[in-house]
This record gives structure tokens, C-alpha cells and sequence, in this order.
């Protein structure tokens, strides 16, 4: 656990960017100016691509120097896939990985 | 949801209180079970990590956003910098800039009710929202205002529930993290499945991934973050050299030949 005026700060600045984010358009349209394509661009491709970092991110602290570390993950996360193809259902998707998660990390390795 | 309702009180010019109400309470119904349970998650995951139901409540309550309320757990936990942070959001929120877009003009004269409209723009609410002509415009400003209210307080309860029940848990709930990593490869896997352009989503995973060798764990996200807005900018930049002629709208026919905003959590 790190320190609590540091993370009152960074909620602060999430709170912050987020706001900013949702107001700038009305910001900047309220004086007829349009937001450049580049920009509009990128709003519309980001969220694929950070999906996947985030993925990675989630990830980062898995350890591949013995079995019992990634396998867990990597079964998981199969799981979250398979079910998802297979429902569709975003609920049932996350509850099943990591239900299966928990059971692996407790109970198997 | 409203399929098959037809547009029928558009001639009920002012509508009784109590009936907005109803109608935008009814109208929050699909969004209330999906926010107290993802929202149950994100305070359970709080607890888990340190921050009880005071940090949970003023996340929902200031920052308001799910999959960025995900990301804060870990920042917040591993003390991540003002500057990661800040970047980060920037990041896993840019697609607000859409919804903010295209709102302006429903939003343009709500008055009072405007500045909350902005800020309670979320997703889910963005999506009940958008296509709804089911309300009479003398009316539009506290309709959309209850249902965003609603919304958001589902959202507020459900993770305040969670951060309060995780003390209580009635099983050993290690290993409870992984929730915020099916979240994201469940959204992962639903813009795969949803979009044929796969190449923004290569470029983040692959990017992500090279930097996370090259860097490290504890700094690969900025230059991450970094890699990527480069790599998608080939693309458009290829669009728009391709396009010398076209000034006012480079490249757009070419790269946003998508109308419609991302799939997202």
C-alpha cells in the first residue's frame, strides 16, 4: 500500500483528465471551431489499441521462470476468450475466468 | 430495449414530473444490473488492495469511469506518478472525445442540467442516450439528467457494496485481481469480434509488448503509450499524403471510413 496524499492526488488527476475529456468538445464547439480529423482520428482507433495494452499491462508481473506462475494466467485467460466467443455475455465472461483463476492460484498451484 | 415503442407522447407537450421519472428510471433499468455488478467488482477490488469504501465512494463519485476506475486500483497501488497517470487516462478515456461530440447539440440547451450532463457522460449512459426520441423537448434536460443520475448512482452503490462486503467476503479471495484482467480482455475480445480492422489492436498488444521487454514492468507504459499513438499514425498520415488535394478533410474518407464510435466496455 503506497501512500494516501499520493493517491488522493492521482484520483484528483484522473478525475481531472476524464472531466476534460468529456468537456472539450463542448469546449471547443461552443466557439464554432472543429476538432482537427488527426485528432478525432486517433479518439476512434485509441480504444482498440489500448485495450491491448492494457491486457499486457494487467499481465506485466507474470512470471515465466516456472509453470505454476503463468499458467494460471494464461488458462484464465483462455477461459475469458473461450467464453466470450462462445456467449457473448461480458458478465459471465469475467466471472468465469476468475472464479477459475481463484480456484487455480488456491486450490492447484 | 425500446424497440418497439412507438414515439407516442411526443405530443404531450409538458409531461408530470413523476412521469419523467418513471420513464427514465424504466429506461436505466438494463444499465443498473451491469453497474451494481461491475461496480461491486471495482470496490471488492479496492478493499483488496488497500482503500476502503471512503476511496471507493470518491473514485465513482469524481472520476465516474469503469475501465479507467479499474486502471486507478493498480496506480493507485503501486503509487504510479502524477505524469503516468494523467497519461494513462488520456489514453482509456479519448473515446469520451466522441461521445462529447456527439451530444453537442442535444446537450447545447439543457441549461442547468448541462454541466452534469457533461460530466456523467459515461459509456452506458452515452449509449441510452444518444438515439432516444422518445421525450419531448420541453422536458429533454431533466430526463436526461434523471437517467444519467441514475446511472451514476448505480454505479456509486454497487461499488460501495463491494468495498463494504469485501471485508466479509465468505471465501478466501486471493487471486480476486484477475477481474480487472478478464474485464479488459473480455472488452479485448469483443472489439475483435465486433471490428474488422484489427490492426489497432495488434499494434497496441504487440507495442505494449515489446515495450514491457525493453523497459521493464515498472516503466514500459509511457513509452508504450508513446509507440502506439506513433504507430497508429502511419496510417493516417499514409491517408493523407494520398490525398494532397482534399485540405479540409485529410484523409478521412480513406482512415475514418467508420461512422460510428468504438465498442467499448
Amino acid at each position: 500500500m503506497s501512500n494516501r496524499p499520493h493517491a488522493a492526488i492521482l484520483i484528483l488527476v484522473i478525475a481531472f483528465v476524464t472531466f476534460l475529456l468529456r468537456f472539450l468538445p463542448f469546449f471547443v464547439f461552443s466557439g464554432k471551431r472543429k476538432i482537427p480529423d488527426y485528432i478525432l482520428y486517433l479518439g476512434r482507433v485509441l480504444p482498440y489499441a489500448i485495450m491491448g495494452m492494457l491486457v499486457v499491462y494487467c499481465l506485466r508481473q507474470t512470471s515465466f521462470s516456472d509453470v505454476s506462475l503463468w499458467i494460471p494466467q494464461a488458462l484464465a485467460a483462455a477461459v475469458v476468450i473461450g467464453l466470450h466467443v462462445w456467449k457473448r455475455n461480458t458478465i459471465l465472461s469475467i466471472l468465469g475466468g476468475t472464479v477459475l483463476y481463484m480456484v487455480l492460484v488456491q486450490a492447484v498451484f | 430495449m425500446t424497440g418497439e415503442r412507438k414515439p407516442v407522447d411526443t405530443e404531450t407537450r409538458n409531461e408530470k414530473p413523476s412521469k419523467i421519472v418513471m420513464k427514465a428510471f424504466l429506461k436505466t433499468l438494463p444499465v443498473f444490473a451491469a453497474y451494481e455488478i461491475v461496480g461491486m467488482g471495482f470496490g471488492i477490488l479496492m478493499s483488496h488492495n488497500g482503500y476502503g469504501p471512503l476511496w471507493t465512494f470518491a473514485c465513482s463519485l469524481f472520476i465516474y469511469a469503469g475501465s479507467m476506475q479499474y486502471v486507478a486500483v493498480d496506480l493507485l497501488a503501486g503509487g504510479a506518478s502524477v505524469l503516468t497517470s494523467a497519461l494513462m487516462t488520456l489514453m482509456v478515456n479519448a473515446r469520451h472525445l466522441f461521445y462529447g461530440i456527439s451530444m453537442v447539440g442535444k446537450y447545447g440547451n439543457m441549461g442547468k442540467f448541462r454541466p452534469y450532463l457533461i460530466f456523467g457522460l459515461t459509456d452506458e449512459t452515452y449509449s441510452l442516450l444518444c438515439d432516444d426520441a422518445d421525450i419531448p423537448a420541453e422536458n429533454a434536460g431533466l430526463y436526461c439528467f434523471l437517467v444519467s443520475l441514475f446511472d451514476q448512482s448505480y454505479w456509486v452503490s454497487g461499488s460501495v457494496i463491494g468495498a463494504l462486503m469485501a471485508g466479509a467476503l465468505p471465501f478466501n479471495s486471493e487471486g480476486i485481481d484477475f477481474s480487472m484482467t478478464a474485464l479488459f480482455i473480455t472488452v479485448f475480445t469483443e472489439q475483435w469480434l465486433t471490428n474488422k480492422d484489427h490492426r489497432p489492436a495488434l499494434s497496441g498488444l504487440l507495442a505494449s509488448i515489446l515495450c514491457l521487454v525493453l523497459f521493464g514492468e515498472s516503466s514500459f507504459l509511457i513509452p508504450a503509450m508513446l509507440f502506439i499513438t506513433v504507430l497508429l499514425s502511419v496510417p493516417y498520415a499514409a491517408a493523407r499524403k494520398a490525398q494532397p488535394a482534399d485540405e479540409d478533410r485529410p484523409g478521412k474518407e480513406a482512415v475514418m471510413n467508420k461512422e460510428e464510435g468504438p465498442e467499448y466496455e
